[in-house]
């Protein structure tokens, strides 16, 4: 390698007792990209995010910063900074302290410090806040004290643990877009984790969906979405509808499924199946279109009954029965959608490309 | 406007207090100060002078006693703060469940016994017959016994010994609150284990420190037993003067003017450590 990545780990695992929490997890992050690990809770996240800030050390497997190994340096020699879940602000310095903290650690003149709180707290918004004390702070302003704290000392990475967990849902979508912006705008690498896979999709470069101290699939958010690679990734990312059946026939990359109801669906296989094995097709709502009578050629089809319609705006759906799974379609709200009432018949096509088909778990 | 009931449900409640305040600590208190004017000219005629607080300063003795006593006690408060310090860390920060019951527990079984009782046992392990001489002996450490007792250090065993639990319980009670990344932020930033433990966790910690020290520090400048016991004779704690005065003696002006000196000592020492600390009394008690 020309150029070593940011980060770079390989086959990390870490034990507690029997369970491993983070059990072969190998990543790559290229220098100034905004990398976000998703997951559910209790899916090994923190504790990865632990292992690279230096809490805690891997049972196995190396860690390799800027292409140096990072296994046995302690936290605070490690050129990697961290925003807390509860941005450990310390309350009792000003936030012009707190941001100075660290450079008073690398032994940065008293002027030069002062120049660079100013000069940080306005790249990030808050000019001339340096002699408030946290707590006179609002939650967003806090927030950005905390980036700034960590921005200051320029580190080769940056570790954010689910920062916007605490904020309003208004604010955290202001946060999401302005993160994205500081990240360029300092071009440090950035590693997020999150439960919330819409913060993740926002803001990242690459994903990884990890679950049971496992990636399932490392991509960009747009081919996450398209492909996921996993039944787990298709039901985690983004909103899906799964309908169960059986592979019946099998041509090319396309499978046909008869569901439990009876009807006969297709879509694209994710892994070669055999016919007869039980397998489930994820599809999209807003791949999903409503019709009561003709379709196009070369549609997917099924029919279904309308249980109710949920008005959310743009993010109206219909929530619909297909032999007794709830299968949500979008509604859109520019007049096409026919008018729809509780156990009205109707139904739903989609192009069988759009609908993805996994083995189903066993049981 | 309040209602004549919860006026009177107020006064009611206020009642013991105030009983207890005024009675127990403002009227003795002031009755000690007027005392503390008095001079005796003869056996039946008082007048009012200031001749015991001229006594005090021109008695060597007296004030010599006094700083000594303020000095040894501010360095006792000192001790017991490095102490207990780890004590309190390992206790809120490290034990966890039953541990933490049982370390708080150890802390506080010494005080089932009464300071008196506190202090024999130190004297016994102290003393030239008792359990550490012996073992020195044993050991081969010392020809002959070692004497251990009535000296400054047996003094400042005993008050530190004393003192301990009131530190603990503020330590812990603060450090209990503090949140769980602040000293992993304090590391992560860069900060080495002295700049985490000088920057982040004693600032935070500050309120407890200051309450226990001031607990303490009362508690050791006001305690007559443990030195009078552990330091013997040449021992010389300001309440051994006062005690003196009053029993003694039968002065009680004199005794009364000790008193009053004692209490505005440990009143300016207070309040010095409250400004240096920049900590406010209602921060630190409440």
């Amino acid at each position: 390698m020309a150029t070593p990545s940011d980060l770079f780990c390989h086959q990390l695992i870490r034990r507690f007792g029997n369970h491993p929490a983070v059990d072969g997890i190998s990543l790559d992050v290229p220098a100034g990209t905004f990398f976000s690990i998703l997951g559910p809770s209790g899916c090994g996240k923190t504790t990865l995010l632990r292992l690279l800030a230096g809490f805690d050390r891997p049972d196995e497997g190396d860690i390799y910063i800027r292409g140096e190994r990072m296994n046995r340096v302690p936290p605070n020699h490690r050129p990697v900074n961290m925003v807390f879940q509860h941005l450990a602000l310390f309350p009792t310095m000003s936030v012009g302290d707190n941001i100075a903290y660290g450079l008073k650690r690398q032994r940065v003149p008293a002027a030069r410090r002062r120049q660079r709180v100013e000069q940080v707290l306005e790249q990030v918004g808050l000019p001339g806040l340096s002699g408030r004390m946290p707590s006179e702070l609002s939650g967003g302003q806090r927030q950005r004290v905390a980036l700034a704290r960590c921005l200051v000392l320029e580190p080769t990475l940056l570790l954010l643990d689910e920062p916007l967990g605490a904020l309003d849902l208004k604010l955290r979508e202001q946060m999401k877009v302005e993160l994205k912006h500081l990240q360029k705008q300092f071009g440090t690498t950035f590693v997020y984790i999150t439960h919330d896979q819409s913060e993740a999709m926002v803001m990242s470069d690459q994903v990884a969906v990890m679950k049971d101290g496992r990636f399932d699939q490392v991509a960009a958010p747009e081919e996450l979405y398209r492909e996921p690679a996993t039944a787990f990734v298709a039901g985690f990312v983004g909103d899906n509808n799964r309908l169960r059946g059986q592979v019946v026939s099998v041509s090319g990359d396309r499978a046909q499924l008869r569901l439990t109801g009876g009807a006969i669906v297709e879509g694209r296989l994710a892994a070669p199946l055999e016919p007869g094995a039980s397998a489930d097709l994820y599809v999209r709502p807003e791949s999903l279109v409503l019709s009561d009578g003709e379709v196009a050629e070369g549609l997917s089809r099924c029919r279904a009954s309308v249980r109710t319609t949920l008005f959310d705006g743009a993010n109206s759906r219909v929530e619909t029965d297909i032999g007794g799974e709830p299968v949500f379609a979008r509604l859109p709200q520019h007049g096409s959608a026919p008018s729809l009432s509780a156990g009205d018949s109707l139904q739903l096509a989609w192009e069988p490309d759009r609908a993805r088909v996994f083995g189903a778990a066993t049981p | 406007m309040k209602s004549p009931a919860t006026r009177l449900s107020l006064i009611l409640l206020l009642t013991p207090f105030l009983l207890w305040i005024v009675l127990l600590v403002i009227l003795p208190h002031l009755q000690m100060l007027r005392v503390s004017f008095q001079v005796r000219e003869s056996w039946d005629t008082l007048s009012w002078g200031l001749e015991q607080y001229a006594n005090f300063f021109s008695e060597s003795y007296y004030w010599r006693t006094f700083v000594r006593t303020g000095v040894m006690s501010l360095f006792t408060t000192f001790l017991t703060l490095l102490i207990a310090f780890p004590i309190a860390w390992y206790i809120a920060r490290l034990a966890s469940g039953r541990a933490r019951g049982l370390l708080f527990l150890a802390c506080l079984i010494p005080f089932w016994a009464s300071e008196l009782v506190r202090t024999y046992g130190w004297m016994i392990l102290l003393r030239e017959s008792g359990l550490f001489s012996a073992w020195l002996q044993a050991l081969g450490w010392s020809d002959g016994p070692v004497e251990m007792l009535y000296n400054d250090a047996a003094v400042i065993i005993g008050l530190v010994y004393n003192g301990l639990l009131f530190m603990v319980v503020p330590l812990v009670t603060t450090l209990d609150g503090m949140e769980e990344n602040l000293v992993e932020a304090g590391y992560d930033l860069g900060g080495g284990h002295l700049t985490v433990l000088r920057e982040v966790v004693v600032p935070w910690a500050m309120p407890g420190i200051v309450s226990g020290c001031i607990v303490v520090f009362m508690l050791t400048l006001g305690s007559y037993l443990t030195p009078t016991l552990m330091g013997g004779k040449d021992s010389a704690w300001f309440t051994q003067q006062i005690f003196t005065q009053f029993i003694t003696r039968f002065n009680w002006e004199q005794g009364a003017a000790l008193g009053a000196l004692l209490l505005g000592l440990s009143s300016l020492i207070v309040w010095a450590g409250l400004k240096l600390t920049g900590q406010s009394l209602r921060k630190v008690m409440g």
